[in-house]
Formats: C-alpha cells, sequence, structure tokens
C-alpha cells in the first residue's frame, strides 16, 4: 500500500488557541507549517471558554506579574513547577497585547483600556484584597481569541488540513519524531505529515467523565499518542471539577459570574461559602469551592426535590450588567436550565472540567522524559502545548483564567523555540517504515469484522467508572476497583467491532480511535490516583486528608506499561526567590 | 418519536433517500442531538458533525423540519414529528447530514476577516471606547455554522459570487471595527453586481442564526456605507 505523503518542517496536531498561536508564530517567521485538526479550527474547545484570560495588566486594580505568580503558586498547591509558573506570569501582559493587536474584540473601560474582572483565586499583595486580573470579552472570552488567532493564521497564509484525524506519532529508532500518520476523514484514506519538528496541542480528556463541561472531541487522543511513543503522562490524577456546570447537564456556567458578584446558595438560602473560605468566599480556588458543594450535598442542604444541586445567585447584580457581561451563560442557563438568571438563580453542580496533567514539558514546549542522563531529557522534534501538555503551571489545581493564558504562553514558547530547531537542522531526517506500519495497524484493527461489543457501549461505561470511582472525592478501596474496571474495558475493547465499515467520512470509525485514546488516559487517571496517598488541590483522598510534603510534593510520572515514577518539583523560580510551602487558606 | 433523516452514503448509495427511524423513549429535556446520538447507537452508520453540544461551535448545522439550526439547541419537545432531517441546503452532500462547506468557508476567506491596521503596535493595547465596542456586538459573536448563508436563495444560485450573509456579517465586523484600518480596500473589494448586493433582503439569514444575529443588517450598513463613498 502506498501512503500519500506531503513535507513541512513544523506540524501542529491540534487548531485550538495553543495549536493556533504556535502556528501563527511560525507562519509569520516563514516556517512552512501545517496544522492537523480533527475538526474545522473555530471547532476547536477553546470556543467554549468564557471567562477570560489572567494577565497583570493592572487596568482595574493594582496588579503585577508577581502577585500573579504567588496566586499561581499558591492555587497549584504547591505542586506547580515555580520556574515555569514565573515564566507564564511574566509573559502575560505581552500575549495578552498581543491578542488586543490580533484584533480580540477585548470588553473595554471608559478610559479604552481592556476590560478586566474578579476571578477566583486572585489577590492583591500575596494574598491580600481581591484582584480582578481577568481580561475578557464579555463572556465569550475563548471564542473571541479563537477566531481571532484563526483569522491571523488566515493572513499569514498557515496550511491547514481541517477534518484530519492524526492517528499516531512517527518515531525512529534513534527516538527523533519524525511527523505522524493522519487519516483524512473525509476520503478515509491515511496521509502522512512528514515534519523536522512536531507540537502536540490536542488539549484535555474530559470526555473521560459522564458529566462534563467539555466537547465531545475532548478525548485527549495528543496524550495517548505520546504515551504510545513512550512518553510518561505527568500528573494525571490532578482533573479539575468546576464548580459551577449546568446541574445535571454540565454546561459551564463562567468563575466570571462569582466574579461580577454572584454567590453560591445552599437550600436554606446560606452564602455557605462562608464558612470555607471566610475570606475569598465564593472566590476561592476551584477544588475548595467544588468540595464545599459536594459537602454541602452530601450532608444534606442541597437544593430541589431531590437535593443534588446548589443555586447560583446572580439576579441582585442587575439585568443590565447580566447583559452586557454574561450574554453567553444567560442563553446557556435559559436554553439548558430553563432560567433566565435576570431574576432567578442556576441550579450547578461540581462538574468535569480541565485535566491538570499532561505530557511532561519545559518551559520551551519541548517533551522531556526521564532519561539516563537526568529526569528531564528533551525528546528530539517532539513538542506539547496547553492542556494537552504539563508545563507544570497548574500544578493540583488551576486557577480560572490561567488556561487560555497558559496555551498563549506555551504555544508561542514552543513556536520560538522551534524556530531556533529549524535553523539548526535544515533536513528532513530519514522516513522510518517500520513506524508507518505500526501507525497503520490502529486503523487496520478496525476493519476486523463480526460479532463484538459496541463503541458507544463501552464509553458510556468507561465515563461512568470514572464518575463514581475517580471523582472529588477518593479513597482506596473505590480507586483500586475503578483501576480493574478501566482496565477490564480496555480488555474488552479488543473485542469491539465496528459494523459501518465505510471508508468516507466514518465518524463510527473515528470514535473507535477516540475511546482507545480515551481509556488509556482513563488508566493513567485512576492510576496516578490511587498511588497517592496524600490530598492535595483538586486530588482529595477522604483516606489520607492532609497534603504530605515530605512524601508526596513531586510529580507523578505514568508510563503506557502501568509503571510509576516521579519527578521533583521545581522550585526554584528564573529570577525571583521561590514562595515557600505553606498551608493553603483562603 | 418518529425521524424521517436524508441518507446517503456515496460508497454504497447510487443516490439519496430518506430513511424512517423512530425512537421509542425520549426524555424530558432531550436537544435533537441528543435524540441523534440515540439513532447512532441504534445505526452507527448514520452520520453527521458535532462538538460542544451547547450552540457555541457551529459544527451540527442541519436542516430542521425545513429550517436551519443547530441540533443541540433544538429541543426536541417544539418539533412536529416525524421530525425531517436533511443537511442544510445548497451545499454537495459528503454523507448523511454531512456537507462540503469549502464554498462557504472560501467566501468567508475572500472577506479578509482579519484586523488590518497599519500603523506600528504600541507596546500596550489600543485604546477602543466603550460605545466603539459596543459596534462589535452582534458581529463577532458568530460561529460559522453556515444556518444563514445556506437559507438565502441568493447564495444557493451564486454560491461562488456571493459572498454570502455569514462572510458579509464578518466584513462589516471588520469594516465597524474602530481599529481597523483598511476601509477602503475593504469597501473597494466588496464592488461588482453580485458579492454583496446579490442581497435582496429576503431575511432568511435573520430567521435562522441560531446566535440571534443579523446578517441583513450588516449588509444594509455596508451598503450604506458605500454610498457615503460614492458621493
Amino acid at each position: 500500500m502506498t501512503i500519500q505523503s506531503r513535507k513541512f518542517d513544523t506540524l501542529i496536531i491540534g487548531a485550538g488557541g495553543g495549536g493556533l498561536r504556535a502556528a501563527l508564530q511560525l507562519a509569520r517567521a516563514d516556517a512552512k507549517v501545517a496544522v492537523v485538526s480533527k475538526v474545522f479550527p473555530t471547532r476547536s474547545h477553546t470556543v467554549a471558554a468564557q471567562g477570560g484570560v489572567n494577565a497583570a495588566l493592572a487596568n482595574v486594580s493594582p496588579d503585577n506579574w508577581h502577585f500573579h505568580m504567588f496566586d499561581t503558586v499558591k492555587g497549584s498547591d504547591y505542586l506547580g513547577d515555580q520556574d515555569a509558573i514565573e515564566y507564564m506570569c511574566r509573559a502575560a501582559p505581552k500575549v495578552v497585547y498581543e491578542l488586543e493587536h490580533f484584533g480580540v474584540p477585548f470588553s473595554r473601560r471608559d478610559d479604552g483600556n481592556i476590560y478586566q474582572r474578579a476571578f477566583g483565586g486572585q489577590s492583591q499583595d500575596y494574598g491580600g484584597d481581591q484582584a480582578s486580573r481577568t481580561c475578557a470579552a464579555a463572556d465569550r472570552t475563548g471564542h473571541a481569541i479563537l477566531h481571532s488567532l484563526y483569522q491571523q493564521n488566515i493572513r499569514a497564509r498557515t496550511h491547514f488540513f481541517d477534518e484530519y484525524f492524526a492517528l499516531d506519532l512517527i518515531k525512529d529508532e534513534d527516538g527523533y519524531i519524525l511527523g505522524a500518520l493522519t487519516l483524512d476523514i473525509e476520503s478515509g484514506e491515511p496521509l502522512l505529515i512528514e515534519a523536522k519538528t512536531t507540537l502536540i496541542a490536542t488539549g484535555g480528556a474530559g470526555q473521560l467523565f459522564r458529566t462534563c463541561t467539555n466537547a465531545l472531541i475532548n478525548t485527549g487522543d495528543g496524550m495517548a499518542m505520546a504515551l504510545r511513543a513512550g512518553v510518561p503522562l505527568q500528573d494525571m490524577e490532578f482533573f479539575q471539577f468546576h464548580p459551577t456546570g449546568i446541574a445535571g447537564k454540565g454546561m459551564l456556567i463562567t468563575e466570571g459570574v462569582r466574579g461580577e458578584g454572584g454567590y453560591l446558595v445552599n437550600a436554606d438560602g446560606e452564602r455557605f461559602m462562608e464558612r470555607y473560605a471566610p475570606r475569598a468566599k465564593d472566590l476561592a480556588s476551584r477544588d475548595i469551592v467544588s468540595r464545599a458543594i459536594s459537602v454541602e450535598i452530601r450532608e444534606g442542604r442541597g437544593c430541589g426535590p431531590n437535593k443534588d444541586f446548589v443555586y447560583l445567585k446572580v439576579d441582585h447584580i442587575g439585568a443590565d450588567v447580566i447583559k452586557k457581561r454574561l450574554p453567553g451563560i444567560r442563553d446557556l442557563a435559559m436554553t439548558f436550565a430553563h432560567v433566565d438568571p435576570v431574576d432567578s438563580p442556576i441550579p450547578v453542580y461540581p462538574t468535569a472540567h480541565y485535566t491538570m496533567g499532561g505530557i511532561p514539558t519545559n518551559r520551551s514546549g519541548q517533551v522531556v522524559v526521564p532519561e539516563m542522563e537526568g529526569p528531564e531529557e528533551p525528546v528530539p522534534g517532539l513538542y506539547a502545548a496547553g492542556e494537552c501538555a504539563c508545563v507544570s503551571v497548574h500544578g493540583a489545581n488551576r486557577l480560572g483564567g490561567n488556561s487560555l493564558l497558559d496555551i498563549l504562553v506555551f504555544g508561542r514558547a514552543a513556536a520560538n523555540h522551534i524556530i531556533g530547531h529549524l535553523q539548526e537542522h535544515r533536513y528532513h531526517r530519514q522516513m522510518d517504515k517500520t513506524a508507518i506500519e505500526k501507525a497503520l495497524a490502529r486503523l487496520k484493527r478496525w476493519e476486523k469484522t463480526g460479532s463484538g461489543e459496541s463503541v458507544p457501549e463501552l464509553r458510556t461505561e468507561l465515563r461512568k467508572v470514572m464518575e463514581e470511582h475517580c471523582g472529588v472525592f477518593r479513597e482506596q478501596a473505590v480507586l483500586s476497583t475503578g483501576l480493574e474496571k478501566v482496565k477490564l474495558l480496555k480488555e474488552r475493547l479488543q473485542g469491539a467491532r465496528l459494523k459501518d465499515q465505510s471508508k468516507i467520512f466514518n465518524t463510527a470509525r473515528i470514535e473507535a480511535l477516540e475511546l482507545e485514546n480515551l481509556i488509556d488516559i482513563g488508566i493513567a487517571t485512576v492510576a496516578s490516583a490511587l498511588a497517592r496517598t496524600e490530598s492535595r488541590g483538586a486530588h482529595s483522598r477522604v483516606d489520607y486528608t492532609e497534603r504530605d510534603d515530605a512524601s508526596w510534593l513531586k510529580h507523578s510520572l505514568y508510563f503506557h506499561d502501568g509503571r510509576l515514577d516521579y519527578k521533583p518539583v521545581r522550585l526554584k523560580p528564573v529570577t525571583v526567590d521561590p514562595f515557600p510551602l505553606k498551608p493553603r487558606v483562603y | 418519536m418518529r425521524f424521517l433523516i436524508y441518507r446517503y452514503d456515496p460508497d454504497k448509495d447510487a443516490k439519496p433517500y430518506m430513511q424512517e427511524l423512530e425512537l421509542e423513549t425520549i426524555r424530558e429535556d432531550m436537544m435533537l442531538l441528543d435524540a441523534l446520538h440515540e439513532l447512532k447507537a441504534l445505526d452507527e452508520s448514520l452520520s453527521f458533525r458535532r462538538s460542544c453540544q451547547e450552540g457555541v461551535c457551529g459544527s451540527d448545522a442541519m436542516n430542521i423540519n425545513g429550517r436551519n439550526g443547530l441540533a443541540c439547541i433544538t429541543p426536541l419537545d417544539v418539533l412536529k414529528e416525524p421530525v425531517t432531517l436533511r443537511p442544510v441546503p445548497g451545499l454537495p452532500v459528503i454523507r448523511d447530514l454531512i456537507v462540503d462547506m469549502t464554498q462557504f468557508y472560501q467566501q468567508y476567506r475572500n472577506v479578509k476577516p482579519y484586523l488590518i491596521v497599519h500603523d506600528p503596535e504600541p507596546e500596550i493595547e489600543r485604546k477602543q471606547t466603550p460605545e466603539e465596542r459596543d459596534r462589535l456586538d452582534g458581529l463577532y459573536e458568530c460561529i460559522l455554522c453556515g444556518c444563514c448563508s445556506t437559507s438565502c436563495p441568493s447564495f444557493w444560485w451564486n454560491p461562488d459570487k456571493f459572498l454570502g450573509p455569514a462572510a458579509l456579517l464578518q466584513a462589516w465586523r471588520f469594516l465597524a471595527d474602530s481599529r481597523d484600518q483598511a476601509e477602503e480596500e475593504r469597501l473597494e473589494a466588496l464592488e461588482g453586481p453580485y458579492r454583496l448586493f446579490r442581497c435582496h433582503t429576503i431575511m432568511n439569514c435573520v430567521d435562522v442564526c441560531p446566535k440571534g444575529l443579523d446578517p441583513t443588517n450588516a449588509i444594509g450598513k455596508i451598503k450604506q456605507l458605500m454610498i457615503k463613498r460614492s458621493i
């Protein structure tokens, strides 16, 4: 079988904000860049980000990058790498100004500057008064950013391969990444994309959980590809549950609602966050608010006939502010919860939202693995950025507004490093035929016919197992059964069959390939969670309720063969003094 | 609930046909997309695009009982039976409810849908007053689902020459942006009998836009600006 192939300097897998920011940087530097995406770029999940992007512009409250850094380190429950966090917070104002120059329609203040709103975990002066650091385009910031980035890429003449699914990375015997084998979804034919450098920017894996805020495309494809290529996944036990998904449905209601003055109430009408976080209240960090809601419900103070949600009250801020600053969530609340927040509270519940863990990288976006020489040796030719990566700036808990920042800062940083790499590496390496065969096997496997379980059945079970066994609160026995169950699902997947063997736009086949990816990510998540016998950030163990810095101030690394390894947290920033470990109170 | 769905797989079907399908149990609060997922679980060959499930990504535009809309934000309980689903009209069908949107995207590209500024970039943000920014409301929110352009008879007849409501909405989005400095070249590019002026204010676009946007109004604003320029 001959496979069509194309050659580029750089292959970018994923066309969300991270991929597009990198592509733009590369295209503007005259690199030949191909962006492969399984959906048309503006359908990527960045489009759903609502509240905004953090940068210490100080347009609203006194601010500087060092306050931002402090909040991020504290928010991460000290698991974030302080060098990467410093880099991100310092770069933040610049990347936001760049966005403005790209055309992002940020909301504005009366003085004509970018509007910034309050968000969770933000403070002035290292834990002092609430800061307003989140730059917003109403509550459609992700949409505004993604579309502007796509538009600028059109201008820069980036090559797009829309609706191509990346099957696997191509890795030669010396460990170099030579590109990826992709599948043209429309024709059903494989296409090899050779590249001197490959950037994975495929986003998170929220589809692991039954109720999530994530799009159906968020199946951790890039993470699973990296895992299969021998790269471990870092800190996968840290999965963020957003406090305010629409109850029972999962659609995201931005933290910006609380930033604009909204607050949570229980069945008694009590503003219960005052008990859990006396100072920051509803704007404590997400892990804390999500746990508080879960506790309220568990202790019988949930709202509604089944006492299974709490209310997010926002009507008191006035119809004008809601319509001006929160039009998108008003639409969502009316469509999916049948309430107009202008006069009624929104029923909400903690909902799976964000993958803190991912492909380990350094500050330049290079994928790093433990090798003989040290814990963080770059994989030649391979980069990752955004939610699929773990730099790690979010550590054990991401702050709201830092995910859009992460994709922009590290998409850009990876591109800059790639530009340097391309100057030194002028030629493509020899293609490795056996590696292509291995990647093709992913397709061949689904050509087996006969009777077998169906993909949707197994997917439904996976999502249920993950929700029941690896949710907000975790414990040994439950995790352990969960791990067995997910492993069993992986075995059962071997026997699954596709009835639809057609070629043209076969979405059933894509869903099968996605489920393979998702199950591997599920195992990585539960296995890492089972091993970590402490509570830190979003990983909350009822059997180990305290943070244990003596034993667990380290990053987990999960390998495809099931092995777990660990590496130290980088506690030393680039230029400033480290923020010392402290108990985390809001 | 009964469904009548347009089916076409070029691998095996000589021509498209309408297939009757039925869902026995309909849960309260179901959206059309939920129903499609259940139908797909029964017959995995049923093909449609989808992603965000909340009306922001623009993947699942289709023709629902004769009217373009997004499956994910269309409640089932308002739909008459049999719920008749077809691909959005006017574009080539790839398979079932999936159309080839190349021409739609090409028209979008043709309006140079990006901010053009000739002045040097400042080190911080460019200023824009809240009033100037307000002019972009109702324009920047477009999700490129294609519901409008594929409901427009002028676009059906001349999809290669008439830009269509979605692209023209974006043309206006940049003309209306106080930061943009390419008014002259943008207006120049819209001259001629087809690109802009094929709009006959039929207003199907306004009627179907799932985000409540008003391309006809935007087109009117462009025409006004052109007249002003020609005087």
